[in-house]
């Protein structure tokens, strides 16, 4: 497994794409089904030029594919990367259940203070 | 059990996890407030942290590096946002060089830690971690994006639905 540059690149792109609220709505929209820009322009109160910056992040990040269906370009939802999400996710749980668990090792020692 | 709740919000970005201590909470928050103490912790078993600067007051400044298995040393810190001993603290997190000296870029995550007398006797905690997108956080969890690539397929629904509860 190779951790290099690309890696870091692409998780950062994850984040920044993920970060923006009206970009995680279009996320949830179209990995429920495919739309094309325009469509998405529909739905929110901002300009198309607006949308189609936000869904280039996405699509920046792996998050959305764009396929072409005649004139117009079908933007669908990238599951399999959401998952590297969860898969984060995971890691930080996994970090943190391993600090409590040292946290009460540490609580079952005594201390030379006396608690509050 | 210690855990007993983690909140996963992919979306957010965020883990929250809640534990319970059978302490009280003044000690609880010495974990975090004794800087030998937190070193107990705060590393995986193969990276011993070691800190540095340590005060947890707010606009307070906390250092440390971890030292790995060859001797390398990777550093860390903590901005303290807010701080309310001993019932809560917010810190911005971040990656430092080696001598703990931050390295260029914003905050890579937030913690927040509230800590609340049980019932009874025991202590619960909440810590809540929040990704900012920043990149030494981005390198710092490369290897688990890797990891997540290539791990099996879950379900579609789970990643859908509301935040996941286990």
């Amino acid at each position: 497994m190779v951790v290099g540059i690309d890696a870091t690149e692409r998780t950062d792109a994850l984040f920044h794409a993920l970060a923006d609220p009206t970009r995680r709505d279009i996320l949830a929209v179209v990995l429920q089904e495919s739309h094309s820009v325009s469509d998405l322009a529909r739905r929110y109160p901002i300009s198309f030029a607006a949308v189609h910056k936000h869904v280039g992040a996405l699509e920046r990040a792996g998050l959305v594919t764009k396929t072409r269906h005649g004139r117009e370009q079908r933007v669908s939802g990238e599951v399999a990367t959401l998952r590297t999400v969860h898969g984060l996710l995971d890691d930080l749980e996994g970090l943190w259940r391993g600090r409590i668990d040292r946290i009460e090792q540490v609580l079952a020692q005594p201390t030379e203070r006396a608690p509050r | 059990m210690t855990v007993i709740s983690v909140v996963k919000d992919a979306e957010a970005r965020t883990l929250t996890i809640t534990s319970r201590f059978d302490a009280p909470i003044g000690r609880v928050w010495q974990v975090w407030s004794d800087p030998r103490q937190l070193e107990r912790w705060w590393g995986p078993p193969m990276y011993p942290a070691t800190v540095m600067e340590h005060d947890l007051a707010p606009g307070g400044t906390v250092t440390y590096y971890m030292t790995g298995p060859d001797g390398e040393r990777h550093g860390g810190w903590f901005r303290v946002r807010a701080a309310d001993p001993p019932r809560s603290l917010e810190l911005d997190a971040g990656v430092a060089d080696a001598d703990g000296t931050p390295l260029p870029g914003a905050a890579s995550a937030v913690i927040r830690v509230a800590l609340s007398e049980l019932d009874g006797a025991g202590t619960q905690m909440i810590v809540t971690a929040a990704w900012a997108s920043d990149e030494a956080m981005a390198e710092m969890l490369a290897t688990g994006m890797e990891d997540g690539m290539t791990a099996a397929a879950g379900q579609i629904d789970e990643l859908l639905g509301p935040p996941t509860q286990t």
